[in-house]
């Protein structure tokens, strides 16, 4: 797949919501734990060897799984769609299933040959990094979004982006979401979201 | 880990995870837009006419509407839509700065169609989002009487002094929209010589925070042994 490398470098250069230098391993098998410069950009996690300039690698962060990992790390990994025909909670040999959240319930599957590992200095820092991780998606932005629109409306019934012009953009409805997402987005606290 | 090759030249092509944003393509969640746009693949060549999908900040490129993966994806953070004078009709450009910077000629179908894209595209960014998202978050406080701070997506931290390679800040664009206030930028982390001027133009905090950056780098080297 062709993409825009350039621009994508630019990103990495600029402010980043959090940055540290963290152990990483990569999900090859046999693959070794090493030193990066690890960047939170918008919903891309860049990586550089630490001594560089230019970064090594980006993994996107939308869609993707961040787990702790004991004693004091976390990992990021990609879920699997479920192949047709799907069942909840369909098991597939050599596979680790996970019978948690919506996604699960629609049968994706962990993938664990694209797990990336991190491990931290503390359990603190590890805290941080997988709350920043898991709010770093655009849809998660997006839920966000629909969520404080839906109380505002609630509280003053006035739509709050008619200010901003931006009602009617197909991408800040209710339907813009994914069906598993929109009960949570506009019923309860947002912090049970996934 | 899989490489994708990338359309820069340099040592060294950064790796990017490939299936995950094939995934993120053609998951069946609502896309933002979609259609045919007509692309010019460089100055001399042809049009080719694909199918175009943009969802959150990133517009993939698929032959047609049945194809199982993406031929490319432009990821559209920093850029701007303008219309342009071209010899299509209903053209339009996606620019993107800095020096020999790539800028994609496309062209819509339909007057109709241009100004969807247009208007979708330039609302596109992550930076936009968050900006909305933290206005609305500052509202919803005031109105409940929290008077918050404007605290958003990021929960609050104490700056670190055990001297563990973290650091963590935050930045503010331009305000994008009608109505967007500046928000002036917050910071929590250890050891600073000297803050930002909270009011200065973007471009200069950026280029503070940039300081930062090799200054924290610096900071990360003189820790470790030379190879």
């Amino acid at each position: 797949m062709r993409y825009n490398e350039k621009e994508l470098r630019a990103l990495s250069q600029q402010p980043a919501e959090m940055a540290a230098e963290l152990s990483m391993r990569g999900p090859k098998k046999g693959s070794v734990a090493k030193r990066r410069l690890v960047k939170l950009v918008v919903n891309f996690l860049f990586y550089f060897r630490t001594d560089e300039a230019e970064p090594l690698g980006a993994l996107l962060l939308e869609r993707c799984r961040v787990s702790q990992e004991e004693p004091g790390g976390f990992s990021i990994s990609e879920w699997l769609p479920p192949s047709p025909p799907s069942r909840p909670g369909c098991f597939l040999p050599g596979h680790k299933n996970l019978f948690d959240g919506p996604r699960a319930a629609q049968g994706f599957i962990e993938d664990p040959e694209r797990k990336y590992y991190f491990e931290c200095c503390t359990q603190e820092q590890c805290q941080e990094w997988m709350e920043a991780l898991r709010r770093a998606s655009y849809e998660y932005m997006r839920c966000s979004l629909i969520f404080y629109r839906n109380e505002i409306q609630k509280m003053t019934g006035k739509d709050p982006l008619e200010q901003f012009g931006i009602s009617e953009e197909a991408r800040f409805q209710l339907s813009s979401l994914p069906r598993d997402r929109r009960a949570a987005c506009v019923g309860t606290q947002l912090d049970e979201l996934d | 880990m899989t490489r994708c090759s990338g359309v820069g030249t340099g040592p060294g092509t950064m790796k990017l995870n490939e299936r995950s944003l094939a995934f993120y393509a053609t998951c069946d969640a609502p896309v933002d837009h979609a259609g045919f746009l007509h692309k010019k693949g460089g100055r001399h060549t042809a049009s080719h006419r694909r199918w175009f999908v943009l969802r959150g900040n990133m517009l993939f490129y698929f032959e047609g509407p049945g194809s199982r993966e993406p031929l490319g994806v432009i990821v559209l953070e920093g850029c701007t839509v303008e219309l342009v004078e071209a010899a299509e009709e209903f053209a339009f450009a996606v620019r993107f700065t800095g020096a020999h910077a790539r800028c994609y000629a496309l062209a819509a179908e339909s007057q109709a169609a241009l100004e969807g894209w247009v208007k979708a595209l330039s609302r596109a960014s992550f930076h936009y989002l968050r900006l909305v998202v933290r206005e609305l978050e500052q509202q919803l406080a005031a109105m409940r009487g929290t008077g918050g701070d404007g605290e958003v997506t990021v929960p609050p931290r104490r700056p670190k002094e055990n001297g563990c390679c973290s650091a963590v800040w935050s930045a503010e664009p331009p305000a994008a929209g009608p109505r967007c206030p500046p928000l002036p930028p917050r910071r929590r982390r250890a050891s600073t010589p000297d803050r930002p001027p909270d009011s200065a133009p973007f471009a200069q905090l950026h280029e503070w925070y940039g300081q930062e950056v090799r200054a924290l780098r610096g900071q990360w080297l003189g820790g470790q042994t030379q190879p």
